[in-house]
């Protein structure tokens, strides 16, 4: 409103009053009565339809499979639960999905970090720099995953045929059960690195320059500087980056159908690949209803705790 | 203001050495795959660039499936998906950064828990609920899922909340209807996010695999990474040609473009309200 109030009412009638008393009658004038708090509905059904029914419904329709009893009548009971409890490759496969987030996720943003920064100063090549950090995260997983496949080879694989250069002995990285995640865990943090990168190189441009210049002129140093300046207003994009990263964690299991199919002896399953084992090759619909229950509830979980600590940001502000 | 001692140019030239450090650790295993995928496999370890090139591999593993078919699928299911999504998107970001109205906050926290729940984490459910829809195996149904996106919305809504109130306020009184308002104020200003979003899922839809391979069956329906991945599965015993020859053709197209794309790409990314 302030705009017009700053010009002379004769003026401002001159040029306002004439469009309102003769309204537009487009095609979709009917839509000018609905009240704004409808309107705004409106607006929200397709979406909410779409993402209910692919989302919140197929959650309840699991829980309702999860909950019947095996057998013709069954009834209604926790009898997959209690199989739950007892089924080594299901706990197998929540441990090895935990290790997997909580490690790859938080290297990933460190390694990210780094990137950002060293790539955010004039550098010569600096272009290039951000295009080869980059490129892997392009690639779809199963290309990644096929990639480091060729790596981690035992015979010919290069990994072990530069470690033999070296003098070492030569690993089956993906056929040993104590190395087979590490290695997954390499490939992951190697594919996604390049993505958070550019969440950073984003929110490193926002932070005003006059901050590096006040830390030079104090004499604090690169690390200072970084530690208590940089890092703290990097915080936002921290979270976003951590959101991303953990739900992708835990959808993301195309490396497993293409590297190890989650052997040797399950000790590189993962819940969302155990449930597809179950839904289809093992043709156990309801126990897999069962392992996405819990699944979904791990993930509601962790977006109850990063919806509480978007809004300590956003009060922050 | 004169600190030019050693120490500061030291530290400089470490920072300069790990960055190119980094960038070759990042960058080597995929030139050496490239560089595998053209070598005659009495070659392939060796580093010798003058003798052994070949096409042969690429070319029998693209003979070995329809890769045109597959491509062309994997086309048409992003860019109608990037579509429907951005209108879909636009809607409701714009009525929750717009309007308050009964329901907003519960429907925004909902909107925030969607970011963590996809599709394909309630596989079993879905395949279920698509079949019953009679889309399996077709390109719709591995679209529908997706057709609204919560990260779509919830990056629309943060950038729309930025558009200056006295601009909306000016096209109200130009005699702008609500939807018109959406069109000729609030998109301009949100174009970079757009564009980023749209970059985002066209690279996530390209490279979905998991939601593809279980709700289709034929290779009339079938993306590029469900078409690709019995050439890159172990099952078979590994053939490295083969390997590293249908690696090289997924990941080129988008490569290319990429490459073509990349310093738009990268800005926009940093303009947008990804962060």
């Amino acid at each position: 409103m302030a705009t017009i109030q700053e010009r002379p009412p004769g003026e401002a009638a001159e040029e306002v009053l004439p469009t309102f008393s003769r309204p537009r009658q487009g095609p979709l004038h009917h839509l000018r009565r609905i009240p704004n708090p409808v309107f705004a509905w409106l607006l929200m059904v397709p979406s909410l339809l779409f993402l209910g029914g692919f989302t919140v419904f197929p959650a309840i329709s699991a829980l309702w499979s999860s909950l019947q009893e095996p057998g013709i009548d069954g009834g209604i009971g926790p009898a997959y639960y209690e199989q739950m409890m007892g089924d080594a490759v299901f706990r197998r496969s929540l441990i090895n999905n935990l290790l997997f987030s909580f490690i790859t996720v938080p290297v990933s943003i460190a390694v990210a970090m780094l990137m950002a920064v060293l790539v955010n100063k004039k550098l010569r090549g600096r272009g290039l720099l951000r295009l080869a950090y980059f490129t892997p995260a392009m690639l779809p997983v199963v290309a990644a995953a096929a990639i480091w496949l060729f790596f981690y080879q035992p015979n010919f694989g290069a990994l072990n045929t530069i470690a033999r250069w070296l003098g070492f002995e030569g690993q089956n990285w993906l056929g040993n059960p104590s190395t087979v995640l590490p290695a997954l865990m390499v490939m992951m943090i190697w594919h996604q690195a390049g993505l958070f990168m550019l969440f950073y190189l984003a929110g490193l441009q926002l932070i005003s320059p006059e901050l590096d210049e006040a830390s030079q002129l104090e004499g604090a140093g690169r690390w200072y500087h970084f530690r208590r300046v940089t890092f703290p207003l990097l915080m936002p994009t921290t979270l976003f980056t951590s959101i991303v990263g953990l739900a992708n964690s835990f959808k993301q299991v195309d490396f497993i159908f293409v590297t190890t199919q989650g052997g040797p002896n399950n000790a590189s399953n993962m819940l969302l690949y155990y449930i597809w084992q179950t839904t289809f090759p093992q043709r156990r619909p309801e126990y897999a209803a069962a392992i996405t229950v819990v699944l979904v509830l791990i993930l509601i979980v962790l977006a109850l705790i990063q919806i509480r600590l978007f809004e300590r940001r956003i009060h922050y502000r | 203001m004169n600190r030019t001692t050693l120490l500061p140019r030291i530290s400089d030239k470490i920072e300069v050495g790990m960055a190119w450090l980094l960038g070759f650790l990042w960058i080597a295993p995929l030139l050496y795959v490239f560089w595998a995928a053209f070598r005659q496999p009495a070659v392939a370890l060796t580093l010798n660039p003058f003798q052994g090139w070949t096409f042969d591999h690429v070319e029998s593993v693209w003979n070995a499936a329809p890769f045109d078919r597959y491509f062309m699928n994997t086309v048409i299911l992003v860019s109608s998906l990037v579509v429907v999504q951005l209108i879909l998107g636009v809607l409701a970001a714009y009525a929750l950064a717009r309007y308050t109205f009964p329901g907003r906050d519960i429907v925004f926290a909902f909107v925030l828990l969607q970011l963590m729940i996809f599709p394909e984490i309630l596989l079993t459910e879905n395949y279920r609920l698509v079949s019953n829809l009679g889309l399996q195996d077709t390109i719709p149904g591995i679209a529908i899922p997706y057709a609204a996106s919560a990260f779509c919305i919830f990056l629309l809504r943060q950038q729309f909340k930025t558009v200056p109130s006295e601009l909306v306020e000016a096209a109200e009184i130009e005699g702008a209807s609500r939807l018109e308002t959406l069109w000729k104020v609030y998109v301009p200003i949100a174009r970079p996010t757009i564009v980023a979003f749209g970059l985002v899922s066209i690279s996530f839809h390209w490279n979905n695999f998991l939601w593809p391979l279980v709700i289709t069956r034929s290779p009339e329906s079938r993306p590029i990474t469900v078409g690709i991945v019995r050439f890159l599965s172990p099952e078979t015993g590994i053939d490295f040609a083969s390997l590293t020859a249908g690696t090289v053709i997924v990941v080129a197209p988008l490569l290319a473009l990429f490459l073509l794309t990349q310093r738009q790409f990268i800005q926009s990314f940093m303009r947008s309200g990804i962060k």
